[in-house]
């Protein structure tokens, strides 16, 4: 397949060393493309270079059939048809919301412009907020017109940076139920940068992890969180424990490795041998007291620590091995463990991915 | 009461500040944006004229206007008339003399305006025109406003400059300050008393009517 996508790029920085970024997306990782990664990994800076608002060094980037920079090229923001939108939706302030909307419509004939702005608010359902100014708006209803601002020009390619990092939680999941939908609905190409895993996974039909400018690892978002293809995508990706073992055999998917004392049944790839990490996250990780008679998948510990997170606990324990284990805090209190407890922590198998550990 | 010198003060105040306000504001929203290495200067060009004695910088206009020097010879070749002791003469200097007044307020609310709005603009196409045009000039509203009143009031009492420039010529070149002066030298203190009161008086309106509307821009859209 044709790469729809594809960046290449250096930046020389007036402040800071100089990084490079590449990246490449097919048709089919369309419509929505989720970069995610660690602060530094050049997410916002690739989306500025592809919105045209930083320059790079040298380099080439191409969208479908236009070159947007390369060493003979450089076509500014404004000849970009691209749709970007920020961390605070950056809504004139002196232009109420109807306005906002039209700012990017100068092209169209005015009869023209006020359909499309009439139609654009009522998908958005912005049609009451119409005449407002956006200093009265709430912060999930200011990213919605700034999402709807720029969808108004129909774009060829959307651009979202960390869109709604600055909202609170029930107008975030709104928000991202709405921008999927509308998405789909145009199928508008669109590029959404976050660091938030949860939302990585909640939006996303591909997920490419970035770090230091590379693409670790691009595939479908499941596919991508559920299989790290090494430790260091495992990491970014959140995975809390990478437990050292030995591959005892692995077929259809599931093995068997040897972890600190005791077995332990994983999922895997076929044919992987040798020394191993098993990928184990906190809430794949169920706490007992005292190990269950039903021969459940796990390995006795000890308790080294215990940590509050809100409605949560995060238990530490040394199996042989370090794990962590995360539970709702009241089922935490039913068991009654302190530090330097025994206690049985078991591992669901499908959920214990398995990688070469080089 | 110097009527005449009052009504070629407004006037001069008046053209400065449509001169300047069509100046400064593409030089201010430069001087604000610019990356060039040697903006610096360019800044210190700009604000000279605030710390510079009037007279000083009114000498050097008279020099470099004057029939002798290549500027104004060549003026003087393509209109056939030297600035210097005539109303345009005197628009020159007041322009120059106020550059500052002008400039500084404008920079401090171009500087305000957020980069985020700019990058905005430019990704929904508009051209870099444009954006200063619908975003940067009505959010910088009140620093032009600013501007406008500093210029015209600051020209309004200007004295040095006119001395060197424009002499004293009624009707053409005598201001009201310079009314004022020789009001004084003639020993004519009832009449010096009520020109200067005027000028007071107009300065301080413009400047609390000013002072005003900045206050009701400043709450027009709360800060968010």
């Amino acid at each position: 397949m044709a790469d729809d996508l594809i960046v290449r790029v250096e930046l020389r920085p007036a402040h800071g060393p100089p990084r490079s970024v590449e990246l490449s997306l097919a048709t089919g990782d369309f419509p929505l493309v989720v970069l995610f990664g660690p602060s530094g990994a050049g997410k916002s800076t690739l989306l500025r270079c592809l919105a045209g608002l930083d320059r790079p060094s040298a380099g080439a980037i191409h969208w479908r059939s236009c070159t947007w920079f390369d060493a003979a090229t450089w076509v500014p923001p404004q000849f970009r048809d691209v749709g970007f939108v920020a961390q605070h939706g950056a809504l004139f302030p002196h232009l109420d919301v109807a306005a906002n909307v039209a700012f990017g419509l100068d092209a169209l004939r005015s009869a023209e412009r006020a359909a499309r702005v009439t139609e654009v608010l009522d998908r958005f359902d912005l049609g009451a907020l119409r005449h407002r100014a956006p200093a009265t708006l709430s912060g999930g209803e200011r990213q919605r017109v700034a999402l709807a601002r720029s969808l108004a020009r129909r774009p060829s390619l959307l651009l979202l940076d960390e869109p709604f990092s600055a909202l609170d939680h029930p107008a975030r999941a709104a928000l991202r139920a709405d921008l999927r939908r509308w998405v789909r609905e145009l199928g508008l190409p669109t590029l959404l940068v976050t660091h938030d895993p949860a939302e990585a996974m909640a939006i996303g039909d591909t997920l490419a992890v970035l770090d230091a400018g590379r693409v670790r690892q691009a595939g479908p978002v499941g596919e991508v969180f559920e299989h790290p293809r090494d430790a260091a995508t495992a990491r970014i990706l959140g995975v809390d424990t990478l437990v050292a073992a030995t591959m005892l055999h692995a077929i259809d998917g599931r093995g068997v490795v040897r972890a600190g004392e005791r077995d332990l049944a994983v999922s895997a790839p076929d044919g992987l041998t040798g020394r191993v990490l098993v990928c184990v996250r906190a809430e794949d990780v169920v706490l007992f007291a005292r190990a269950p008679d039903d021969g459940r998948n796990g390995a006795p510990g000890r308790v080294v620590r215990i940590d509050d997170e809100g409605a949560f606990t995060v238990v530490a324990l040394d199996c042989g091995y370090p794990l962590r284990a995360r539970l709702p805090r009241r089922v935490f209190g039913h068991l009654g463990l302190r530090v330097g407890d025994e206690a049985f922590a078991a591992i669901d198998a499908r959920a214990a991915w398995t990688i070469a550990d080089r | 009461m110097d009527w005449i010198a009052l009504a070629l003060s407004l006037r001069l105040a008046a053209v400065t500040t449509v001169i300047l306000l069509a100046l400064a504001l593409p030089l201010a929203w430069w001087l604000t944006t610019t990356r060039w290495r040697w903006r610096h200067v360019a800044d210190a060009l700009v604000a000279l004229p605030m710390l510079l004695p009037p007279t000083v910088l009114g000498y050097y206009l008279l020099l470099a206007l004057g029939p002798r020097s290549p500027v104004g010879a060549l003026l003087l070749r393509l209109t056939g008339t030297s600035l210097p002791f005539t109303f345009p003469g005197l628009v020159v200097g007041s322009v120059l003399y106020s550059l500052p007044f002008a400039v500084q307020p404008m920079r401090a609310s171009f500087a305000r305006v957020d980069q985020e709005l700019l990058e905005a603009a430019w990704c929904l196409g508009a051209s870099r025109l444009r954006t200063f045009s619908r975003v940067v000039l009505p959010l910088s509203r009140t620093g032009i406003v600013a501007a406008a009143v500093l210029t015209f009031v600051h020209t309004l009492g200007e004295f040095g400059v006119v001395l060197m420039l424009g002499g004293n010529l009624p009707g053409r070149t005598r201001t009201v300050s310079v009314a004022i002066y020789d009001q004084v030298q003639s020993l004519d203190y009832a009449a010096a008393n009520r020109t200067a009161g005027v000028l007071v008086g107009l300065s301080f309106a413009l400047l609390a009517l000013t002072y005003r509307t900045q206050r009701e821009g400043a709450t027009r859209w709360p800060t968010t």
